[in-house]
């Protein structure tokens, strides 16, 4: 008690107890600090490391040329596609989901939002596997679209299907907790104020959710480029015209083109690092405007 | 009349749109998940039980079912020890780079996981930069068992330490000085003050690091040789029956994993209310 009258008049020292027992001593936070650095190191840092030492292991002529070849270009090409096509899809159904979700009460809310989420715990192979049961020779409209000469499975469609439906809930799922976190009110003082249901969209919803839209859209890009088992499954591999770009690396390395599959794996890390790096940004972003 | 019964409410009729986006979300949800998703059970279906029995139990599934989930096991647990001092560092402690490497925690999200396949084999492959340190003590990671708990165990990581960060942010300080102030040693303190605060985080962490390996296909088939019997995962066996041109027997085991990874998501929705009613106390 006479501590606390002593500290408040500012004539005592900060009491030292409190530090002591909330901090780890040295000795502790050293090891600590030095284990999780290691292990970071080791698991994370060597991985991406190595796709770049490997892809210039032969100098950059060889690097420039893996890269240029034309089958790695269109790898690149139908990569693009397939992103191009799966990552708007995405983001117009998370913005519509997150708004009936967030804006609205009706029945079947949770059970909506938990399969939203389905397809993340769905394995890759298994959202594959289920368009070619759908659409594949043997699939439930495989006869129709062979009478029609349309090729889904083992063409660019259902390459851009499984992307879809692998980045499914990305977009979706950052909207939702945000829009819900904002709540209504703007939305019912423009609506009120005689704007129309479109501008409120435009002028007051997007403005407030662009940076979670923006974090949704660059995780769903990333999946969506890098995506590798649903894709192996419904492209057929075929050189030039069903390979995206992750596939394109499996084939070089299978065919023991270590350099040529790490040029165009870099590629692919690049990528990586550019969205990370953005995701760092929005987030600090975020962290500053809410301070 | 009660001016208060007059007064608009914040109801569905406010804001316009409830039609259109709830219908869009249903139509487009229906097409691209439910119905796809639908086909695999009305495959297996079309099947005999003994039929169905022969597809998901021959000893080369069951081997790699064991392999799967043993695999997943123990990277999931390797990762909730290294992603509790990961993310305990990353929040209390501050040090040049900490940024960096909070960043670099969701590499395995971000790189392709074909990538983090040929990356991971290349260095824990015989001449590789962990692999020839490895090597003369008879230690081989590459195209074994212990290469399918690396590849896992990267995949993993990001899910434990993104699960706590939070819930490490949150903790109260006057908790562990109420427990210091009490007498506890700094020992005591963690073991019966924080780490039961984290045992639901710890434990969502884990399910969803767990979940994610017992699905994951790119990252493995890479390092993990593939050998039948021996170092074949589950997704891998389902490819193989696709090349086969067995269809039914893939669907069957797609459909056990299924039903396996359905489990594992609403006990991962029970975990993340049962840690949010704890952290609300």
């Amino acid at each position: 008690m006479a501590a606390i009258v002593a500290n408040s008049l500012g004539s005592q020292p900060p009491p030292t107890a409190a530090p002591r027992a909330t901090h780890d001593p040295f000795w502790v936070r050293w090891t600590l600090t030095a284990v999780a650095l290691l292990f970071v190191l080791f698991f994370l840092v060597l991985p991406l490391a190595a796709v770049f030492t490997e892809a210039l292991r032969k100098g950059v002529g060889a690097y420039f040329a893996a890269v240029r070849d034309p089958d790695a270009i269109a790898s690149i090409k139908l990569t693009l596609i397939a992103a191009g096509i799966a990552v708007p899809a995405n983001v117009v159904f998370g913005v519509a989901a997150s708004w009936a979700i967030a804006k609205f009460h009706f029945r079947g809310k949770s059970l909506l939002t938990t399969l939203i989420d389905l397809p993340f715990a769905v394995s890759p192979v298994i959202s594959g596997l289920i368009f070619v049961l759908v659409f594949g020779l043997q699939g439930w409209f495989g006869g129709w679209l062979a009478e029609h000469d349309l090729k889904v499975i083992f063409a660019v469609p259902g390459i851009v299907l499984a992307t879809t439906f692998i980045t499914f809930p990305f977009v979706a799922r950052e909207l939702i907790p945000l829009m819900q976190s904002q709540g209504s009110d703007e939305e019912y003082a423009a609506i009120t104020l005689g704007a129309s249901g479109w501008q409120t969209f435009w002028r007051v919803t997007v403005p407030n959710i662009k940076w979670g839209l923006l974090y949704g859209i660059i995780l769903c890009n990333a999946r969506a480029m890098g995506e590798f088992g649903a894709v192996s499954v419904v492209s057929g591999h075929i050189r030039g015209e069903t390979n995206t770009m992750p596939l394109h690396v499996e084939i070089l390395y299978n065919e023991f083109n270590s350099v040529a599959a790490f040029a165009v794996a870099s590629l692919l890390a690049l990528l990586a690092i550019f969205t990370l790096v953005l995701k760092a940004f929005i987030e600090w972003r975020h962290a500053a405007s809410r301070r | 009349m009660n001016p208060a019964v007059t007064f608009p409410q914040p109801s569905r009729r406010v804001l316009p749109g409830f039609g259109l986006s709830l219908g869009f979300t249903l139509t487009y949800l229906s097409i691209i998940v439910l119905i796809p998703l639908a086909a695999a059970f009305l495959k297996t279906a079309g099947m005999s039980w003994g039929e169905f029995v022969a597809a998901v139990a021959s000893p080369r599934v069951l081997a790699s079912y064991r392999l799967s989930f043993l695999a997943s096991m123990a990277a999931g647990l390797v990762d909730v020890f290294f992603g509790l001092i990961v993310a305990w560092v990353l929040v209390r402690y501050s040090f040049p780079g900490r940024r960096i490497i909070d960043a670099l925690v969701d590499l395995p999200f971000a790189l392709p996981t074909a990538v983090a396949g040929i990356a991971l084999t290349t260095i824990y492959a015989k001449h590789g930069w962990v692999g020839r340190w490895l090597e003369p003590h008879g230690i081989k990671v590459a195209f074994t068992e212990i290469g399918v708990f690396v590849a896992l165990t990267f995949i993993g990581l990001p899910f434990v330490v993104r699960t706590l960060q939070p819930v490490l942010m949150e903790l109260e300080p006057e908790i562990e000085e109420a427990a210091a102030s009490l007498g506890a040693s700094r020992w005591k303190t963690l073991t019966r003050v924080i780490l039961p605060e984290l045992t639901p985080a710890l434990l969502t962490g884990f399910a969803l690091a767990f979940a994610r390996a017992l699905g994951e296909y790119g990252s493995v088939v890479f390092i993990s040789g593939n050998m039948p019997m021996r170092t074949e995962i589950v997704p891998l066996l389902i490819i193989t029956k696709l090349e086969q041109y067995d269809y039914r027997g893939a669907t069957a085991i797609a459909v056990v994993m299924l039903v396996a990874s359905f489990l594992m998501l609403l006990l991962i929705n029970l975990l993340q209310k049962w840690s949010r009613r704890y952290h609300r106390v």
